[in-house]
């Protein structure tokens, strides 16, 4: 009877501590089927699939696959089932070859790597993928590492295939790639689930989308019968206004002045070459890329924590080459930075929001012991402003959700007052409503006439709240524009390494 | 099933495998499985003592049994050990004699641990320290004692402090593995000493029997209450690290930099500088208690002057979750046990190796329970019922 | 010349028991676990290797009684650090304290109970675990001495680092051992059964090591038991899983190199270097360290220590 179903999740409930991350959820999907599982970051996609793929068992509920009711204890039993799952952090062992990554763990006897390698680039021309099989994956891209992924799951004969989250690393132009080699599993036959929060991605490759809310599946439409607008007000539960507000402040006196700055990674690498940009007080710039175009590099230079190899940072005239972080606020320049890596670089996950607040001030009293005082202060007005959800000012706050992280970041980034503020990626994992939370603060800030880098992933979200957008593409500038100028095919062009403008000649 | 159908149109390879994962899905036809780890939510301080004292229990039930294999009455060797330990103020302070160089480099071993840095060289840094202090010791011995032990103290503490700094200059200059490294330092140093006994230090008077000379009765420690005054040094510093490491500015630093070298530099800390200066006090209070041992026990420089204690260390500041207080408990248990064993060669003609069985056996046993603090085991949910 | 071969035979008779602990390791290592109990699991080797001659008269169940031993200790480990996930290196120095005092105590338990106080392997057993004597071969010039007159364990430890590094690097339970080392993750993924392999590899590599104790029991001690007989050389085979770049066939030389160090002292005439033997027994662990210092500085990402070595493997871990 259900054997129309290549996969079925009848009641899935999973709990984490006290966090019920999936509850009671049904999902199916078709053989010859896209299905766009659709949900803000937190809804429990991600742990629907790990049940999928034998990582999380599940607390209560059942799995079926072709009609079976089943277990799947590991991932090795979900790939015997044909269920092939491609992570957004990919599992990759970084000193092996493509090709030693895609045998591994297959059942098959290890064959002679001159015929291995035929059949991998048979598989690849199959469904028009490019890799070298011989490449080590630590030399490899983001993009090729995410192919080294997707033949994994192909070699295995996978007729299952999830992917979480494929296109957050990827430029516009490569999610139509990638897109093309999922139309084309469908069309073999294939059951396709793809794991995503963005609404336009739904809507251009998904047959059928499954919308989870909180854990829960809320509904399961058609996609030739939706729109925009109606998977988000599923998605969010109430309606919403997708738009973001881009208030519109006098560009004030030059806060960033950088010229041809150049840095080095410690093999040698440039990670950034020859960058020139001014960036103003009041103005929010935001910085587009494909992961590790340089964005890191630039966060990093700019704030001290890595030194430039040549070139000028000044901050409203200050001259801060070569300035550690200490030295720079010891100049008297009012920097904040929000690093991406929240809980690995801003924050001390094991340490209590108090403790936390003292990263920035615990130098600035005398002697050899710390004043924790102050800090309790801080930390309960950001408590109280912020509207964050703690148990208390010193429990650990690696305990909180990432939203409430964020916020605590932010929060003290923002108490310093800065005449500068570098953001990398301030809504990754974030749901909506903290999202737009964050983005307030930032058009907040940009209001008292702080100027503001915004590094971001989302294209779509660049575009509509900078003031400027700069594109980096492996660690240079191929173009700084005013986002009302751009579209985003433009950005995608700029991101691989082209300028758009040669869009209109050929 | 519509895959199958439609795979008939692509190539054999893929209609082979249509057949092997119609097999696969018989063969994972089985239940899940009986025993499970699950993590569990994070356990209240009540919990987690009442868990580490039951594993503590549970542990001495182990070693208890090991007893009972050689065929003896376990409660009554243990209650020999306890006695063994503690039967009259000679034996109280030979316990105490054995735990003080414990004490002092698991708080020293406990600085490195908590920041991350995994120093299992205290062994190297015990000796280095001996090293050092044996220096003042053989040539210096007449000085007046009251600037003699302070010299043999702070050479003690820059000997092992030198030895905690070298992985540690390696490890800032070119991440060299600090794990690998310190336990290379360890038997150099101890190759040290025996280059120096057999050499420079050798004992003009032992006849030709490899030895460094007693040191002179101005070198050695004085008592206090019939123990060498090492013990004040101890607690004193069993005081100083807790203060040191909860209130200080150097405490706060070193225990951002132990959770991410990258926020200590976001914060503006100078991670390098952090590094070099925890690993000096942490290779400097482990030399301090070669210091002790080699002037306040053994009277002389030997070769066994470390004695695995820098290993010990490890251990013990492990289990005592890097707290000086918990440091201060967790040694003393250790010196009752190793001075216990010592009686029962003596009493029961139980070799005093026993002590490193059942110390071996009880550890085992707590080292496994930690794992309830984070994990349990779900049993598979009755047939039917869950799913 | 003489002089000169039997240096050769002696270093090549000093560096066998590391190669065991060595190779013990690599498997151990490769397969993520940072085991610092080799000096433990080669005592247990040693005792029951010992024992098992002693009381049985068989040198075959010798040799497999100080790999039993040797696998039953890892077994402890293995316990402990994949099932109950502690920490490797607490369990490590543990399993050490445990190994090194239980041979201890159990040869003390012996010879208290023994006739005369000693304990001595039967001489038939000592016959078949001494040197070769192959008919023609070993009778040659130089080559009969320099190949074919060293006892059994010589063979076996070179058969057994072929093996293992055929195993580690050219066979696909080998590759999944590989990929559980360095991201076990990664493997779990890709349909690996992790803590199984991850015990074969323990287990396995502690019965590598058990023999290496046996070596230094028996051979060593020529056959009277002697209490601490394993004597750091556990620790010397830790170092030597580095200097070989945890490759087996390099430990095959290696060992040969750090035997060297060890019999140096005895075969470099004082008057020709006058270097003290304490310099002689630092050298394999100044080496290590050098050579720690150098693969840091080149920074290679083969090549070196297996990037998951050390850290415990839980799937449900986010």
């Amino acid at each position: 009877m259900d054997a129309e179903y290549a996969i079925e999740c009848r009641g899935i409930t999973k709990t984490f501590g006290t966090v019920k991350a999936n509850d009671g959820i049904d999902l199916n999907a078709r053989f010859g089927e896209i299905l766009a599982l659709l949900g803000e970051n937190g809804s429990g996609k991600t742990t629907l699939m790990n049940i999928l793929s034998g990582i999380y068992h599940p607390d209560s509920g059942s799995v079926h696959v072709s009609g079976k009711a089943l277990h799947i204890n590991s991932p090795s039993d979900a790939i015997g089932l044909g269920i092939g799952m491609i992570h957004q952090h990919f599992k990759l062992v970084e000193i092996m070859s493509a090709m030693d990554n895609i045998i591994l763990g297959a059942k098959d006897k290890l064959q002679k790597p001159s015929s291995l390698k035929r059949k991998i680039l048979d598989l690849c021309d199959l469904y028009g993928l490019k890799i070298d099989p011989e490449k080590k994956i630590y030399q490899m891209s983001v993009s090729e590492r995410q192919t080294v992924e997707i033949l994994k799951v192909l070699y295995r004969n996978a007729r299952i295939l999830i992917l979480d989250e494929p296109t957050a690393v990827l430029t516009p132009q490569e999610t139509t790639g990638l897109f093309l080699i999922l139309r084309k599993m469908k069309e073999k036959g294939c059951c396709v689930i793809i794991i995503t929060h963005k609404l336009n991605e739904v809507l251009e490759i998904s047959d059928r989308v499954t919308i989870l809310r909180k854990g829960k599946s809320v509904a399961t439409v058609l996609t030739a019968e939706t729109n925009e607008a109606r998977l988000a007000e599923s998605m969010v539960g109430r309606a919403v206004n997708l738009s973001i507000k881009r208030p519109l402040v006098e560009r004030g006196k030059p806060a960033l002045e950088v010229k041809n700055l150049t840095s080095l990674e410690p093999d040698g690498r440039k990670s950034l070459s020859n960058l020139n940009f001014t960036l103003y007080s009041g103005e929010m710039l935001g910085v587009a890329g494909i992961a590790g175009s340089g964005q890191k590099a630039l966060c990093e230079t700019l704030t001290g924590l890595s030194k430039a190899h040549a070139g000028e940072i000044a901050y409203e005239g200050v001259n801060c080459m070569g300035k550690s972080a200490a030295e720079i606020s010891k100049l008297g320049v009012r920097l904040a930075f929000v690093p991406e890596d929240r809980l690995g670089m801003g924050l001390v996950g094991s340490m209590g929001i108090a403790d936390n607040m003292l990263l920035k001030t615990y130098k600035s009293g005398k002697g050899a012991f710390i004043n924790r005082k102050p800090a309790i202060r801080q930390a309960e007005r950001i408590i109280e402003s912020l509207d964050i959800q703690t148990p208390g000012v010193d429990a650990p706050i690696r305990m909180l959700s990432g939203g409430n992280i964020q916020k605590v970041l932010l929060g003290r980034e923002i108490e310093s007052r800065p005449k500068v503020l570098i953001v990398a990626y301030p809504v990754r994992g974030l749901d909506i409503n903290t999202s737009y939370a964050i983005y307030d603060l930032l058009n907040e800030q940009k209001r008292n006439k702080t100027a503001i880098i915004f590094c971001g992933e989302d294209i779509d979200v660049l575009l509509e709240i900078s003031d400027r957008i700069m594109v980096l593409s492996d660690g240079r500038i191929t173009g700084i524009e005013s986002a009302a100028s751009l579209t985003k095919e433009d950005v995608g062009l700029m991101m691989a390494g082209m300028d758009f403008r040669d869009k209109v000649q050929a | 099933m519509k895959c199958s159908q439609s795979l008939k149109y692509t190539d054999a390879q893929q209609s082979q495998q249509a057949a092997v994962s119609i097999m696969d899905i018989k063969a994972s036809e089985r239940k899940e499985p009986l025993i499970r780890i699950v993590k569990r939510n994070e356990l209240s301080r009540t919990q987690v003592l009442a868990l580490r004292l039951s594993s503590a229990v549970m542990a001495v039930a182990a070693g208890g049994l090991f007893i009972l294999m050689l065929g003896f009455n376990p409660f009554m060797i243990y209650a020999s050990i306890v006695s063994g330990a503690f039967r009259s103020s000679v034996a109280l302070q030979a316990t105490i004699k054995i735990m003080i160089p414990l004490l002092i480099s698991s708080l020293g071993v406990s600085l490195a641990f908590k920041m991350k840095f995994w120093n299992i060289g205290a062994e190297g840094q015990i000796i280095a320290g001996a090293i050092f202090a044996s220096y003042f010791a053989l040539y210096h011995g007449l000085w007046p004692r009251q600037a003699l032990i302070p010299a043999m103290l702070a050479a003690g503490i820059v000997g092992g402090g030198i030895w905690g700094l070298i992985p540690a200059i390696f490890k800032n200059k070119f991440n060299t593995n600090e794990t690998l490294f310190t336990l290379m330092l360890n038997y150099i140093a101890l190759n040290l000493i025996v280059f120096l006994r057999d050499g420079p230090w050798a004992d003009p008077e032992s006849g030709g029997f490899p030895k460094i000379a007693r040191f002179v009765p101005n070198v050695q420690l004085p008592k206090l209450f019939g123990v060498q005054i090492g013990w004040i040094f101890a607690l004193a510093l069993a005081v100083f690290l807790h203060v040191y490491m909860k209130r200080s500015k150097h405490g706060y630093e070193i225990s951002v930099v132990g959770e991410s070298a990258s926020t200590a530099e976001y914060a503006g800390m100078n991670v390098r500088w952090i590094v070099l200066r925890t690993m000096f006090l942490s290779g400097g209070i482990c030399g301090a208690a070669g210091m002790i041992q080699a002037a306040g026990s053994d009277y002389t420089l030997a070769q066994s002057v470390a004695g695995g204690v820098g290993f010990t260390a490890i251990i013990v500041a492990w289990l005592a979750d890097l707290s000086p207080l918990g440091i201060f408990i967790v040694s003393f248990l250790f010196s009752v046990l190793s001075k216990g064993c010592s009686v029962m060669q003596s009493t029961y003609g139980i070799s005093t190796y026993s002590s490193n069985v059942l110390q071996g056996v009880i550890l085992f046993f707590v080292l496994g329970c930690e794992f309830f603090i984070r994990h349990r085991f779900a049993l598979r949910a009755p047939e039917g019922e869950a799913h | 010349m003489d002089y000169f071969l039997s240096f050769i035979a002696a270093v090549i008779l000093a560096g066998t028991p590391i190669l065991f602990g060595t190779v013990g390791e690599i498997i151990n290592e490769k397969a993520g676990n940072l085991n610092l109990g080799v000096e433990g699991m080669m005592a247990l080797g040693a005792c029951a290797g010992f024992m098992a001659g002693y009381l049985l008269g068989n040198p075959a169940l010798a040799i497999a009684a100080s790999f039993l031993a040797g696998a039953a200790g890892a077994l402890i480990y293995a316990v402990l650090t994949v099932t109950f996930m502690a920490n490797q290196t607490v369990v490590g120095l543990t399993l050490t304290i445990f190994g090194v005092g239980f041979s201890n105590f159990t040869g003390e338990y012996m010879l208290t109970h023994s006739a005369n106080n000693t304990l001595k392997i039967p001489e038939n057993v000592m016959r078949a675990l001494g040197g070769l004597n192959i008919q023609g071969l070993s009778a040659l010039p130089i080559a009969g001495k320099i190949l074919f007159s060293y006892n059994i364990f010589v063979y076996l430890g070179i058969a057994v680092a072929i093996i293992a590094g055929y195993y580690l690097k050219r066979t696909k339970i080998g590759l999944s051992v590989r990929a559980i080392g360095e991201n076990p993750a990664a493997a779990d993924a890709a349909g690996i059964k992790v803590a199984p392999l991850k015990y074969l590899n323990i287990v396995v590599g502690g019965g590598i090591c058990g023999i290496g104790g046996a070596y230094a029991s028996i051979i060593t001690c020529g056959g009277v038991w002697m209490s601490n007989s394993v004597n750091g050389l556990g620790w010397i085979a830790v170092a030597l899983v580095i200097f070989a770049s945890w490759n087996p066939i390099k430990a095959i030389l290696g060992s040969y190199v750090f035997g060297a160090f060890s019999i140096l002292k005895y075969y470099v005439p004082k008057s020709y270097i006058p270097a003290p033997n304490a310099f002689y027994d630092m050298l394999p662990f100044l080496v290590t360290a050098l050579i720690l210092v150098i693969a840091s500085i080149r920074d290679s990402k083969e090549n070196s220590q297996p990037a998951g070595c050390g850290i415990n493997y839980f799937r449900e871990e986010r």
